[in-house]
């Protein structure tokens, strides 16, 4: 398999009529992971977007080598399904099982529909969707937001687990996110 | 490939048939035989006329029937971050509308073809005029789905984007109309290959159109 690596140079984003950021560049290998802090509104979600190709920069350049899984607010999961299935859906689509249904505490809310979950539930079930997709390049968009101590201990730990398999993980969050040798990207000084 | 397609088309079908909210695939049918069966009230019970504007009046409802599903098809897949989901698999966009197109013609085509044979028998049409419209619904619905679903992939996200694409279904709908209701009165064949033809258009183009509007929703 090819070493993952994301790499940005020189990057600027353009919300509207606003320039969010620009001159963000920075090269993230294999193993690796990074935090995008920053204020409400710096751009945070904007970066993550970019980086997972789903939008294009207003200049600057990506590079990004291995599969990409994205976790931000918005579950991907269909509300009218019992999360069993709205699940399985994704499994399908990544041919692969589901996985840490146990760990993230999920087993007995799996008859439950979706649109009955809490925030809380509902992003541990995003993470149970991100984990089953095999994504080399993980990038979490505020992935501690709703969830309590222990379901935050355990998605650290998962991310711990996935950058030391090899895996690459990059944080945007306002809040603190545990993780061994993390490097940090302050995007306010980028702020135009 | 396969099994994306078959993963994909059996979730749009779920979602499209199940009763979820909207009510599922039955509501725009019942709106189809309310308006056949409101026409004669309308109009009042003289057979010749309601046999000579029958057919016209069911291509009608088919029409108006097509608004009721509309915010349905794209607008929710957006909203929960779906689309994002498969660009980030390397699943297209045109792939998902065009698979959407198929489903939504299943849920909306065969059960309308139906509807219109209780329709056509409200409205007084006879054995010949009830085969037309039944060929020209099943020449005239695909092309009436990608619209659907092309309209709405060009409305979702919008404000009030719901009412803009009854708005915007209405005039490019009318070729179909023309076509299907004329071979009604021109006698068949022509009118009902005509009707296809543009269906055949409409849905080889939907499936870009849409993938198109929903990549430019993203920014």
């Amino acid at each position: 398999m090819q070493e993952p690596r994301i790499a940005a140079h020189d990057l600027a984003c353009r919300r509207g009529d606003r320039l969010l950021f620009r001159g963000v560049t920075f090269g993230i290998e294999g193993g690796q992971a990074m935090q995008v802090a920053g204020a409400n509104g710096t751009g945070k979600s904007s970066l993550l977007r970019l980086l997972a190709g789903l939008t294009r920069p207003f200049a600057g350049t990506i590079e990004r080598v291995g599969e990409t899984g994205l976790l931000d607010e918005r579950a991907a999961l269909d509300p009218d399904l019992p999360l069993g299935r709205a699940l399985a859906f994704w499994s399908s689509i990544d041919a692969r099982s589901p996985a840490a249904v146990e760990a993230l505490g999920l087993r007995e809310l799996l008859d439950v529909p979706v649109r009955y979950l809490s925030t809380g539930q509902r992003k541990r079930a995003a993470m149970a969707r991100l984990l089953g997709q095999n994504a080399t390049i993980w990038l979490l968009d505020e992935p501690l937001n709703g969830l309590d101590v222990h379901a935050a201990r355990v998605v650290e730990d998962l991310t711990a687990a996935h950058c030391a398999s090899g895996g690459i993980a990059l944080i945007a969050s306002h809040q603190p996110f545990a993780l061994p040798n993390m490097t940090m990207l302050a995007l306010q000084e980028y702020a135009v | 490939m396969i099994r994306l397609f078959t993963a994909l088309l059996r979730r749009d079908l779920g979602r499209l048939l199940g009763s979820g909210q909207g009510g599922g695939a039955v509501l725009p049918v019942l709106f189809f035989l309310a308006v056949a069966m409101i026409y004669p009230f309308a109009v009042g019970p003289d057979a010749p006329l309601l046999a000579r504007t029958g057919g016209g009046v069911i291509w009608v409802a088919a029409l108006l029937a097509a608004i009721l599903p509309l915010d349905r098809l794209i607008e929710p897949d957006l909203e929960r971050g779906m689309f994002d989901q498969w660009a980030l698999r390397g699943i297209s966009e045109e792939w998902v509308i065009a698979v959407r197109v198929i489903s939504h013609w299943l849920s909306f085509g065969p059960p309308l073809m139906l509807a219109a044979l209780p329709a056509g028998a409200l409205l007084g049409l006879d054995a010949r005029g009830l085969l037309i419209v039944e060929l020209g619904l099943l020449a005239g619905t695909p092309g009436l789905a990608a619209l659907g679903v092309a309209v709405a992939a060009i409305t979702a996200g919008l404000r009030g984007g719901a009412a803009l694409a009854g708005l915007l279904i209405i005039p490019l709908g009318v070729p179909l109309l023309i076509f299907g209701a004329g071979s009604l009165s021109t006698g068949g064949e022509g009118g009902v290959a005509l009707t296809g033809a543009v269906s055949l258009v409409l849905v080889a183009v939907a499936p870009f159109a849409g993938g198109a509007a929903v990549r430019a929703s993203r920014d």
